[in-house]
């Protein structure tokens, strides 16, 4: 009997159920009104079928091609342009994340430091290719400096986190043993960085590839200029060539990233 | 288990590197296997080499030129407040986009997260076929989805919704079949002991546990998605975008430094309005 007596005692949250649901409509009723449907556009029944046509015939002589406008070496580039915007920004991230940590410097100089790095992240990649390409002119190395700047904002963001979770019970236990300042880093600071800000860089890799291949819309490399091109002139079998390829490497990455960052994570470098 | 396999076969490395013998005072002998910093600094050097030179690196460049980025960014910097009447509409667009098609790819997601985790679907194929279907809807990068979308829907906000929903899908599913692989599968053995069917089940054991997980993956990505969908315009798919790539080709930049500042307002608001929910969720 208690047992019925205090089940049906449970806490009924419907009327707050009930208002969660409601908002949940009205926002949708609101922003489904904002969205128009127009139908399919005029060829757009012709567009669909050639993306799955293009798909399940994709170009193999684009494939298997050493031309400079093949996909072998767009996606080499493509690699690249990650490889280095990656390490750069992982590198520019450092200094940035030191001074916008609040346990190592004041708390307003740290707040300074996150509104910069939130601003960073706020202007898109493609403002900051368009920036760049005044400096550098059209080409890969513009999509290198774009990711670096692109990326120091998350990167930096995640090595806050990191620092601002430091033992600093590690740090006294050095100082009472009497080490110096460059000890104290070598030995106190480094272990208990490295592991966070390598998992970092591998995880911002992953999400850098995927970016370099949208920046050769505005001209940065990569494989997005001919991908993009190829779309533009319905040249489905190129598409799906370029698109295959960019699915394969994206997995392929993903895979290796997901492992090695689970190595990390264990403490098994 | 693993730490086994070591004992029986060493890895390649150290079958090529041999580890150093140390003997000790009193005899005892302790193998102590050669770092592998070298060779990972080695083939990192090698690979940073390669690339500056497939993307032709020159940091010579940056320092002479380098004066040429200021031009741009100090226009950004001033931004013309009047522009604020036209940023308006695509503004609010923007949120619908994002706002819709992160509640649609969240819903589809749910049931899709479900036949994708491999302790609830036990059927091998369907499950490979689902997280292929996944994976590939995350690998296309979105600005290439909104341009197939909107060639197929015509130029507009909801080719931009989809290609939005689209790539929700695929990130809300992964992020909740991997919690949901993690969750106690006691209470749903039992309930299906007793004879609740497999939705049931899950309904009533498992969603509790990964509810909050789920409405937190949700969040995350309607944040994300804002900052996606500022500028998916760019390929005509609607919202701040359009804006983004008018002011470019007009070379007016200091209303794109408008355009930006509301968008950098929009993400801070957003920013706080999830993290007071997430509070309230945890």
């Amino acid at each position: 009997m208690t047992v019925l007596e205090t089940y049906e005692k449970r806490p009924k949250p419907l009327a707050q159920r009930l208002a969660i649901f409601a908002v949940v409509a009205v926002l949708v009723i609101w922003s489904a009104a904002g969205v128009e449907y127009k139908g399919i556009a005029a060829k757009g029944s012709e567009v669909a079928y050639g993306i799955v046509h293009g798909l399940l015939h994709p170009m193999t002589s684009m494939i298997f091609t050493t031309a400079t406008d093949g996909v072998p070496y767009l996606i080499m580039q493509t690699i690249a342009i990650a490889v280095l915007g990656t390490l750069i920004g992982g590198l520019l991230a450092i200094p940035i994340s030191f001074v916008a940590s609040g346990n190592i410097v004041p708390k307003w100089v740290a707040r300074i430091f996150r509104a910069l790095i939130l601003m960073i992240r706020t202007i898109p990649s493609l403002v900051w290719a368009l920036v760049w390409i005044r400096v550098t002119g059209p080409g890969p190395f513009c999509g290198v400096l774009t990711q670096s700047v692109c990326s120091i904002g998350m990167i930096s963001k995640m090595y806050i986190t990191a620092i601002e979770d430091l033992d600093t019970g590690i740090l006294e236990s050095l100082d009472a043993s009497g080490c110096n300042a460059f000890q104290k880093i070598r030995c106190g600071v480094i272990p208990q960085l490295s592991a966070s800000f390598v998992s970092t860089i591998i995880y911002r890799f992953d999400i850098n590839l995927k970016d370099a291949s949208t920046l050769g819309i505005v001209g940065a490399g990569g494989i997005g200029a001919a991908l993009n091109q190829a779309i533009a002139s319905r040249r489905w079998v190129i598409v799906g060539a370029f698109l295959w390829a960019l699915i394969l490497l994206v997995l392929i990455i993903e895979y290796f990233s997901t492992k090695i960052r689970a190595r990390l994570a264990r403490g098994k470098a | 288990m693993s730490q086994k396999k070591i004992e029986q076969k060493p890895a390649l490395f150290d079958r090529i590197f041999k580890p150093e013998h140390i003997v000790l005072e009193n005899g005892h002998t302790v193998d102590r296997p050669r770092s592998r910093t070298p060779l990972i600094l080695i083939c990192l050097a090698l690979v940073i080499f390669w690339s500056a030179k497939m993307t032709g690196f020159d940091l010579a460049v940056v320092i002479n030129r380098g004066h040429q980025l200021g031009v741009i960014l100090s226009q950004i910097f001033h931004p013309t407040f009047s522009y604020f009447e036209k940023v308006k509409g695509p503004l609010l667009d923007t949120i619908k986009m994002s706002l819709l098609g992160t509640i649609a790819g969240c819903l589809i997601g749910l049931p899709v997260a479900i036949l994708s985790s491999s302790n609830i679907n036990h059927n091998k194929p369907t499950l490979l076929l689902f997280r292929f279907i996944l994976s590939v809807m995350r690998s296309v990068p979105t600005l290439i989805m909104a341009t197939t979308f909107s060639l197929i829907f015509g130029l507009g906000t909801f080719a931009g919704t989809v290609a939005i929903m689209v790539f929700t899908l695929g990130i809300v599913a992964k992020m909740l079949f991997e919690s949901i692989e993690t969750i106690d599968m006691k209470p749903f053995e039992a309930m299906t002991s007793f004879g609740a069917t497999t939705l049931q089940a899950f309904w009533a054991s498992c969603m509790p546990q990964i509810l909050p997980t789920y409405l937190d993956d949700c969040l995350y990505c309607f944040e994300m998605n804002v900052r996606a969908a500022s500028i998916l315009g760019y390929v005509g798919a609607g919202g701040l975008g359009i804006l983004i790539s008018e002011r470019i080709s007009w070379r007016d930049y200091n209303g794109l430094g408008m355009v930006l500042l509301s968008l950098f307002i929009l993400v801070l608001l957003i920013d706080l309005l999830t993290d007071y929910l997430r509070s309230k969720l945890s």
